[in-house]
């Protein structure tokens, strides 16, 4: 499967085996959604369980509040990451709220789900990696897989979780592994062994990263698309890192983390995302107050820059191949 | 070269900036607002298309005449020990609104927010829904709770923040939750329970619930993006929900005017959206009863929602953080033309032959003692300010259904941070 069937997949087995789960947004009822991640799930569930919604990303957010209060398990989708803005307020000041305020009372067991990320020439509105507004807000996870089979498990396991859940699904690999180098074909998902997906039920459990290739030399600490461009680079590079594929941002897997760095002694993190602020500058906090004594040399972020996403530049702001490559060999040049 | 410019001879544009008839010190008069007689508005079938409404959105339906008679075709017809529960109630309300007032200013809590000359929109109405109905209240619909008998003890306790508090400490005073009394999570966001609300109806409606839902809010948070949204989602599905704005004319210090009252009505704001538009007396518990009734059988039958604007008066300050006389006449609360809620039923009670002066006299003294022994239940559990009534580590309770590593990781610092301080709650 590629992502998108992928998701299709997740949100099919979650309608049929719980009736309270309901599947809304813009364009997701009868056209399938404009990925196609809903594709089918109307003819099968019928109009009331996944319908299309008017354009008001406050009214989706607002009303799947309301509906998990009642009881549901709604699965909205905002259209584009870029576009979550709206439902901000309804996302910071209620659905991560609720729960605490009225004392478990009522809660939000909603996922959000939202294409996010560039490297498709999607400009300043189809490109953003918002996910670090997200993981300041406390009681929301955070949530970002990088492999069909992760993205299944993984959106099974949010729906299924009890809190507000942010999935983040990386656009630019529902179709295949991109490796940063965008003048190349493109691969798809058929040959990666993340593309081997069960068509029925089985979760992967949030909050626990994944050492996607063990190594020796350096940690590298990524998540979305960034997983495929890191390990093209340390394989062009014939570098011995350890890659780990956070998976989710928060609740964070902080023992892998730490088990590694303190194995490697080094730290690169790499996200899409602007710089300043980013999930990055958490990580790092991290890893400096954990892992401070094992560390040979200053954690390295290769990030976004701290600029909108331009349309025309997107390979000259992307976090590609060579910014990847000359952080590595700062990082490394005293080993 | 401005000579030749074509529009040089017009006058240069105007900003228009609204501004209330009355700032502190006019003399009020209020014969500018329009008050059409009671008995007027036709009261049109439940299941009556959207299109409609618009006679009703622009003109007042009321049931209680100058002299306390019930007239025309919205007389709910209510039997005398009905309007007794609700006059009760209303006079309730105002007795616990006037003690827990005092108890901020005497330091026992830190908040307050009062609904004097409101009591009809919350009490009224609360009597029309079933039980079983969920509101989304605004933070002015205490008056909800206590229709539907949640203990004042309880309040207080969330209102003092104390061991009793269901709450646990964590929100501010009259932001209650009340899950068993169909009563949503107060959030101090304006407006955010509108969508919510239409959620929950559309969820009714999904599962085929015969429940409806009904929200509140204020006419100045109307402006909000998520009054449109949910205006928008409900007319879209036809959401069993009831939409209440309750115009009290003020929104903090800004009048009406700046939420667009000099050019509409709000309950004309209905209409764009295809909803049934009501605009009721809000000091009329029998027009908002008989209005609420209305539109809870239209939305039961799936002939979908009604906005109804409640026009009434915010009486006193907007709370006990705000002072009315720096922005608007001292005259205001008197001279408003739609009077008391509570003095208009009990008038109505009396004329009908089912009340007296000596038994309001006597039942006002008797709440008054009942809420003060209430008080004084809730007291025993602590006020705010005698030291923290929570376990400590409670604070890091219910962020996520189960705590993650580093919740635990700050909850076991603040621990021994409280152990250093030498605190006096610091056992825990």
């Amino acid at each position: 499967m590629n992502m998108i069937q992928a998701i299709n997949s997740a949100l099919d087995v979650c309608m049929g085996r719980d009736a309270d789960v309901m599947v809304m947004g813009e364009d997701v009822g009868y056209f399938g959604g404009v990925f196609r991640a809903t594709a089918g799930l109307q003819a099968k569930y019928g109009k009331t369980r996944v319908f299309d919604t008017p354009i008001t990303e406050i009214g989706i957010m607002g009303v799947a509040i309301g509906m998990g209060a009642y009881g549901l398990r709604p699965v909205p989708e905002i259209q584009f990451a870029d576009y979550i803005y709206p439902a901000l307020d309804q996302l910071v000041s209620e659905a991560a709220r609720l729960r605490y305020r009225s004392a478990g009372e009522f809660t939000s067991p909603i996922t959000i789900r939202s294409p996010y990320g560039g490297g498709i020439f999607g400009g300043q509105t189809h490109s953003q990696s918002p996910e670090g507004i997200f993981t300041h807000v406390s009681g929301m996870k955070t949530v970002i897989p990088s492999t069909p089979y992760d993205a299944k498990g993984l959106l099974i396991a949010a729906i299924e979780d009890n809190d507000p859940v942010l999935f983040l699904e990386p656009k630019r690999i529902y179709n295949g592994p991109f490796n940063g180098h965008w003048d190349r074909p493109a691969e798809n998902w058929s040959k990666h062994p993340g593309g081997e997906v069960p068509t029925g039920y089985y979760r992967v459990d949030l909050g626990k990263a994944k050492v996607v290739r063990p190594g020796e030399a350096l940690t590298i600490l990524a998540y979305g698309t960034m997983v495929h461009v890191c390990a093209q680079v340390i394989a062009d590079e014939g570098i011995d890192a350890e890659i780990i594929d956070l998976r989710t941002l928060v609740p964070l897997d902080i023992e892998t983390i730490e088990a590694s760095v303190k194995k490697t002694g080094r730290c690169m993190i790499v996200h899409e995302a602007t710089r300043t602020s980013g999930f990055g500058a958490e990580l790092s906090a991290l890893v400096q107050e954990r892992c401070f004594y094992h560390l040979e040399a200053p954690i390295e972020r290769v990030t976004g820059f701290d600029t909108p996403y331009p349309h025309s530049l997107e390979w000259a702001y992307f976090p590609g191949p060579v910014r990847i490559g000359q952080a590595l060999k700062k990082i490394m040049k005293d080993a | 070269m401005a000579g030749e410019h074509p529009r040089a001879n017009l006058q240069p544009l105007r900003l228009h900036v609204p501004e209330p008839k009355f700032r502190p010190g006019d003399p009020v008069d209020f014969v500018g607002v329009d008050i059409p007689p009671a008995g007027a508005a036709r009261r049109p079938d439940t299941a009556e298309s959207a299109h409609d409404f618009t006679d009703l959105a622009y003109t007042m339906v009321r049931v209680l005449d100058e002299d306390g008679r019930a007239v025309g075709p919205w007389d709910p017809k209510v039997s005398p020990d009905m309007l007794r529960r609700m006059l009760r109630n209303m006079a309730l309300l105002r007795a616990f609104d006037e003690r827990m007032f005092r108890a901020q200013r005497q330091g026992k809590t830190s908040f307050y927010m009062k609904a004097t000359g409101e009591e009809a929109v919350a009490i009224a109405a609360a009597q029309a829904l079933d039980a079983d109905d969920m509101c989304f209240p605004s933070y002015r619909q205490q008056g909800l709770l206590i229709a539907r008998g949640y203990p004042l003890v309880e309040m207080m306790n969330q209102i003092y923040s104390n061991t009793g508090d269901k709450l646990q400490g964590k929100q501010l005073p009259i932001m209650y939750s009340a899950k068993d009394f169909g009563f949503f999570s107060i959030s101090g966001n304006l407006t955010t329970q509108y969508p919510q609300a239409v959620g929950w109806a559309m969820a009714s409606a999904a599962k085929g619930d015969t429940r409806i839902a009904a929200t509140w809010c204020g006419e100045g948070s109307t402006a909000e993006g998520d009054f449109h949204s949910a205006c928008t989602f409900a007319s879209v599905y036809r959401a069993p929900v009831i939409f209440n704005v309750v115009n009290n004319q003020w929104a903090i210090s800004s009048f009406s005017g700046f939420a667009g009252a000099e050019s509409t009505t709000f309950a004309a704001r209905a209409i764009g959206y295809g909803i049934a538009g009501l605009r009721v007396d809000g000091n009329d518990a029998l027009a908002v009863y008989a209005a609420t009734l209305w539109a809870a059988e239209r939305a039961r039958t799936n002939a979908g929602p009604t906005l109804i604007e409640h026009f009434t008066y915010r009486a006193e300050g907007h709370s006990t953080s705000d002072d009315p006389t720096q922005y608007r006449s001292a005259g205001e609360p008197t001279a408003w033309p739609l009077g008391d809620p509570i003095a208009r039923l009990k008038q109505h009670l009396i004329v009908i032959g089912e009340w007296d002066e000596e038994r309001h006299a006597a039942q006002d003294r008797e709440l008054a003692e009942y809420v003060r022994a209430q008080q004084k239940d809730a007291e025993k559990n602590g006020i705010l300010g005698h030291g923290l009534h929570q376990p400590l580590d409670s604070l890091f309770d219910g962020v996520f259904e189960e705590m993650p590593w580093h919740l635990r990781e700050q909850q076991a610092q603040m621990i021994a941070e409280e152990e250093a301080s030498g605190r006096p709650w610091a056992r825990k």
